[in-house]
């Protein structure tokens, strides 16, 4: 798809740049946008990854099992079918907390370890389950508490105060994310009535 | 006071890992440059589609396509009440990472990352993520074919996401 996407941004912009007489400066944009590339990534290079040294360490010193503990409460409000201190439930938890901390690395193995809990008990290995879809959407709808790319970038940029907006982030993720959850729970329960019907 | 908490959270983060690190006896410094490691591959793994999206954006731009899109697509976002610049970024934020990582350097280098489209724009890429890539990652896991209501919700999360970082935007930078 993003194939496609990025073919129709350079055929398009090629076409488009004989009409309006731009063929020279578009093709020169395409050796500044790969200068670019290298610039941002460079700029941002090293506090990226001074956040994700900060991460391992919380990582090792198992802060993701501290705090799952702390919100298991929530995660069996938003799955209730799932039983509590069950291998799902704190596979769950832990891909929550690992997301949380901006802990990419650990979040998607975590996750994908959920993903297998969850089809263990599935009757039908290759139809999602609703568990198995809520469990995706809140990993789409990411609640971060350091957006450390993000911050990074900004400061690459010469912003004044790179980290202004994790207050305005947090707010709408979480906005963004009740939401989610809750969309999400209406098409189970609807999912779940045309399968009684069945 | 905005300031102040989102101020206070980096400082808080950095002292409560490093705390919690020297409680449980972990090698830190080891441990630290392991993830730094880590995270120079996590960007090497971006920077491909990155360089990618960026040469077809800069191309895009120059040429005056870009502006072509916007005034096509500048009626929906009226009718959202988005301003029309974030269009094609909000476009690309469930596609592709680096792709909108790209889109969202290019609004910094236009406008600046302390303008209204700067935060803006932070603030959608902070509470959004690349739903397509994290759907396939998960479902293709474990081999699920029927993937159900997810994709459905994860896009109107996404939407949602968008709309809400308009309002959070224009309430607390007005």
């Amino acid at each position: 798809m993003i194939g496609y996407i990025w073919a129709f941004m350079i055929l398009s912009s090629l076409v488009v740049s004989v009409f309006e007489g731009k063929a020279e400066a578009t093709v020169n944009a395409a050796f500044a946008g790969a200068n670019q590339a290298v610039e941002t990534v460079v700029g941002f290079l090293g506090v990226m990854c001074m956040w994700m040294g900060l991460m391992k360490i919380a990582e090792m010193s198992g802060l993701i099992s501290i705090f799952s503990r702390f919100i298991s409460p929530v995660t069996r409000m938003i799955f209730p079918r799932i039983k509590k201190d069950s291998p799902a439930q704190k596979a769950i938890s832990m891909n929550i907390v690992a997301n949380i901390l901006g802990l990419g690395n650990a979040a998607t193995p975590l996750g994908i370890n959920a993903m297998e809990r969850l089809n263990e008990s599935n009757p039908d290995k290759k139809t999602a389950t609703n568990e198995m879809c809520m469990l995706v959407v809140l990993n789409t709808a990411s609640i971060q508490l350091i957006p450390s790319t993000l911050i990074a970038l900004r400061s690459t940029f010469g912003s004044q105060n790179p980290s202004e907006i994790i207050l305005p982030v947090w707010i709408s993720s979480v906005i963004t994310a009740i939401i989610a959850v809750s969309v999400t729970a209406y098409f189970g329960r609807k999912q779940n009535v045309i399968k009684k019907r069945k | 006071m905005i300031n102040r908490i989102s101020g206070f959270a980096v400082p808080f983060m950095i002292a409560s890992i490093i705390i919690a690190g020297l409680i449980k006896k972990v090698n830190i410094y080891s441990c630290f440059s392991q993830g730094v490691a880590e995270g120079l591959k996590t960007i090497i793994n971006v920077f491909g589609s990155m360089l990618c999206i960026m040469v077809g954006i800069s191309m895009f731009r120059v040429s005056g396509a870009m502006d072509i899109l916007i005034k096509l697509l500048s009626p929906v976002a009226k009718l959202l009440r988005i301003p029309e610049e974030i269009v094609p970024f909000a476009i690309m934020r469930p596609v592709s990472g680096g792709g909108s990582l790209a889109l969202c350097t290019d609004l910094f280098t236009q406008y600046g990352p302390d303008s209204y489209m700067g935060r803006l724009v932070s603030v959608i890429m902070g509470s959004t993520e690349t739903t397509f890539y994290t759907i396939a990652v998960y479902f293709g896991s474990v081999g699920i074919k029927n993937i159900s209501h997810s994709l459905k919700c994860a896009l109107i999360a996404d939407f949602v996401g968008i709309m809400v970082s308009v309002a959070v935007v224009s309430v607390f930078f007005s």
